[in-house]
């Protein structure tokens, strides 16, 4: 009933803006009367203000924005899940009538939904001490569309012209409605896949143990930490405010595994000629990528910041800290790939 | 260790426990440095480190920012780390 409501809503939003002047192409207008729609009904005023400067919105009213699949119901028509989900709920039913007939099962049934959501509740107040469980909810809420230009964004920059993170009521979108904004979502499966394929690689030149997958996905790890905390320690070091949390420069450093997925697959499939030549490509797709995205996040940071005093070093500083990142990609894809493609 | 660092050719094998022993080593190297004994000889006292107003800070005043606050607050925590990695080191070797 509330799928059916909400993608009532979505549609009443999309047809309302339609008439509005399009600007180019027929999905940028489509995305933004999706995304005006969307956030002008759903999302909450403010979330909280965070301590710094732009903080995530916390999902207290608009739960189903972040997690109902939106990618349906923008292209295709929309199909009814009910089919689907009619017939094993009637097998169901027949089942639940027979286990309440007997009170001791429904008693200790209850019992043990209880003890489970109070289990429940104790994990997620001992995870919330150390993380916001919310903003790692925004880097979660992605759909397939999302995920989709947001791969061909990573494979080929080249065309991509509007690269700024959007915001409503100085609150990040999230990935669902604006393609430029970073997620976790891929760079965890990216990693995962690395993973997998770096034992796959393996075991073709017959190395294969599986101590060394573990070795392998924590080699990877410690780099990634160690790339994070030396972007933040030079962050911190040069006085540069601006908004990237610990979870963006994550996801930024996280987007590496996905050429070092295209370049090893290329290694493996085309053999040593494929490799160099997908590493050349990988790598200046992703030096671009980074090199935009970080653009607009470092070099355009507040304006309290452009004081008369030594402002004509700060550019140039943040300039090096941007190609310094960027030139770090592919020297890390070689070093952790180059090994599994002899 | 070693035959599973040759299985992955020439690239050092890094698990957590290396990034931990190296972030460990590192901030003992940071608390050692002694107040009135090294950093005031040298410029990067406590008290040696005002810069004016509205200006922002530079980054040599960061870095005597950040070795004051590491000292302050990991003095005691690095007892306990410490004494936890020469005992593991003195069982597994």
């Amino acid at each position: 009933m509330r799928h059916a409501a909400s993608l009532r809503r979505l549609r009443r939003g999309e047809a309302a803006h339609r008439r509005r002047p399009a600007r180019g192409r027929r999905g940028g207008a489509a995305v933004r009367g999706l995304t005006s729609a969307n956030v002008t009904m759903d999302l909450p005023h403010h979330g909280y203000r965070a301590s710094k400067q732009r903080g995530r919105p916390a999902p207290m009213g608009g739960e189903s924005v972040l997690f109902d699949d939106t990618s349906t119901s923008a292209s295709q028509g929309y199909y009814t899940p009910g089919y689907n989900m009619a017939a094993p709920s009637n097998d169901m039913q027949a089942g639940v009538n027979n286990l309440f007939t007997d009170p001791m099962a429904n008693a200790a049934m209850m019992y043990g939904s209880s003890i489970a959501n109070q289990g429940k509740d104790m994990v997620n107040k001992e995870i919330s001490r150390f993380m916001s469980v919310n903003k790692l909810k925004y880097f979660f809420a992605v759909d397939t569309r999302y995920v989709l230009r947001k791969l061909m964004i990573l494979m080929f920059p080249y065309t991509h012209q509007d690269w700024e993170v959007r915001y409503h009521r100085d609150t990040p979108l999230t990935p669902r409605q604006d393609v430029n904004a970073p997620d976790l979502y891929i760079p965890t499966m990216a990693f995962i896949t690395y993973v997998l394929l770096a034992g796959m690689a393996l075991g073709i030149q017959k190395r294969f143990s599986p101590e060394v997958l573990g070795l392998c996905a924590s080699t990877a790890l410690v780099w990634i930490i160690i790339e994070v905390l030396v972007m933040l320690l030079s962050l911190y070091l040069l006085t540069v405010h601006s908004d990237l949390s610990t979870f963006d420069l994550i996801a930024y450093s996280g987007y590496k595994y996905v050429g070092m997925i295209f370049t090893m697959l290329c290694g493996l499939l085309f053999g040593s000629d494929g490799y160099f030549v997908a590493l050349a490509w990988s790598s200046c797709a992703l030096m671009f990528f980074i090199v935009r995205s970080l653009k607009m996040k470092i070099l355009t940071s507040l304006a309290s910041d452009s004081m008369a005093t030594g402002s004509s070093a700060k550019p140039q500083v943040r300039m090096y800290i941007t190609v310094a990142t960027a030139i770090f990609q592919p020297v890390i894809i070689y070093w952790l790939t180059s090994h599994l493609v002899r | 260790m070693l035959g599973l660092a040759t299985h992955l050719g020439a690239n050092m094998a890094f698990t957590l426990y290396s990034l931990i022993q190296a972030a460990i080593l590192c901030v003992n190297a940071v608390a050692v440095l002694h107040e009135e004994r090294f950093l005031s000889k040298i410029g990067w006292g406590v008290d040696q480190g005002v810069g004016g107003f509205g200006d922002e800070p530079g980054i040599k005043v960061q870095l005597m920012n950040l070795i004051r606050s590491v000292r302050t607050v990991m003095r005691v925590p690095l007892i306990a780390v410490n004494a936890v990695c020469i005992v593991l080191l003195l069982l597994f070797g």
